[in-house]
């Protein structure tokens, strides 16, 4: 395949891909690395390279609105990073030595793990109760603006968040996703945020979090300027375009839709990398 | 994030040049991108990719060193990968000026905290050199 048409193709999926993965809340690397793998017989290693650089685009690119808004929780962001960026770290080291075959089966796994999150209903947790003693050590608790008035909250379970975020770090740099589906988790199920703040705290989180493990993809070689470039500008200008047309549409259908093409993707993967083995 | 009001001013102030600084980050590198990527597509038009195996061997901008290199010499996908590096710096940058807005805050655990960041991610810069 000539440089041009390769260009045009990837530029044009990671389009799509930012646009279906702001929609539905999944992120766009869980379908560009499916795309770049299974349709156009990209190596899955430089797949995760380039996937990572968009995460950063668009991760940076949202989060910059949300934090000047003031919903995101800055003190619990950094806070998390320590156990996000060490995951990172430990994910991208280790996919540098793991066959592609076992990456592709895990990257499909998480991927339907992802869909079925995304379908489920979200319910707020929050809890006004301050006793958690790490949450007041760290001053984790807050509160955030909605419609002119000030939620406080209170955050719980502050050790289980933690050790749930190592691990979502470690998927992320062993990926190359931003992992949000996990995130949430931690934030929303364990340590009881509102669900406006574990949205977008996680968002700000998955920016250092993709670039401690970019720095190891970028030495190991595994980003390649051929690919990345149509994947980052691609996936930036579909999610810019996707969180515009987010605040007038309902998106309950899409997200069906979306949740059973990313399984089929997923199956697909975990297909390949069973035969591959 | 605090109760008291001063600090409620101090963390706002913060939260505004955080978000201009991960937005100009984003603006910068992707023109970049973009400028190296138009460069690159009119230089290997006629080329024909081959991305089927892995070749760490083959990578040719997998250090910084390299990069610069490139960039001297005007080679597109060079600038497409400074770009890229700018926009893995884009959230490092983040969290020094984190670092920093909580010194002039007075919370250091927080300027700890970000320490630790910093740390872990200039020991995968340095592993990934070792290699």
């Amino acid at each position: 395949m000539s440089v041009l048409l390769f260009t045009i193709i990837v530029l044009f999926g990671a389009f799509l891909a930012g646009l279906l993965g702001s929609l539905t809340g999944l992120g766009g690397g869980v379908i560009i690395i499916p795309l770049l793998t299974l349709a156009l017989g990209v190596d899955i290693h430089y797949a995760i390279g380039a996937s990572i650089v968009s995460v950063i685009a668009t991760s940076s690119g949202s989060a910059a609105a949300y934090v000047k808004e003031g919903i995101t929780n800055i003190r619990i962001g950094m806070f998390l990073e320590i156990a996000t960026t060490i995951g990172a770290v430990c994910g991208a080291i280790v996919a540098v030595y793991l066959n592609a075959n076992y990456i592709a089966i895990i990257f499909g796994c998480i991927l339907i793990f992802s869909a079925i999150m995304t379908l489920k209903k979200k319910v707020d947790h929050t809890t006004l109760d301050k006793t958690d003693k790490w949450a007041k050590f760290f001053k984790l608790n807050g509160s955030y603006p909605d419609k002119g008035i000030d939620h406080d909250y209170a955050v719980k379970h502050v050790p289980g968040g933690f050790i749930m975020m190592l691990f979502a770090g470690t998927l992320s740099g062993l990926l190359g996703i931003g992992s949000g589906a996990l995130k949430v988790i931690a934030m929303d199920n364990i340590m009881r945020l509102p669900f406006k703040v574990s949205t977008t705290t996680s968002n700000f989180m998955m920016g250092v979090t993709a670039a401690a493990s970019a720095v190891v993809y970028l030495h190991r070689g595994q980003i390649d300027p051929g690919i990345a470039m149509p994947v980052c500008l691609g996936v930036l200008t579909g999610a810019t375009i996707g969180s515009k047309i987010l605040l007038k549409t309902k998106t309950d259908k899409l997200k069906i839709v979306f949740a059973v093409v990313v399984t089929f993707l997923a199956l697909q993967m975990i297909y390949k990398g069973i035969t591959g083995l | 994030m605090n109760a008291t009001g001063k600090h409620n001013i101090n963390d706002k102030d913060i939260q505004v040049v955080l978000g201009t600084l991960l937005r100009a980050g984003v603006i910068i590198s992707m023109s970049i991108v973009l400028l190296g990527g138009i460069i690159f597509l009119v230089h290997n038009n006629g080329i024909i990719t081959d991305y089927k195996v892995f070749k760490p061997e083959l990578a040719k901008f997998s250090s910084i060193a390299a990069i610069f290199k490139g960039v001297l010499t005007f080679q597109g996908d060079a600038i497409v990968q400074f770009g890229v590096l700018m926009l893995i710096f884009t959230p490092i940058a983040r969290i020094i000026f984190a670092i920093f807005s909580f010194l002039l805050e007075r919370d250091y655990l927080y300027v700890f905290i970000g320490l630790i960041i910093l740390a872990i991610i200039t020991f995968s810069l340095s592993s990934g050199i070792a290699h």
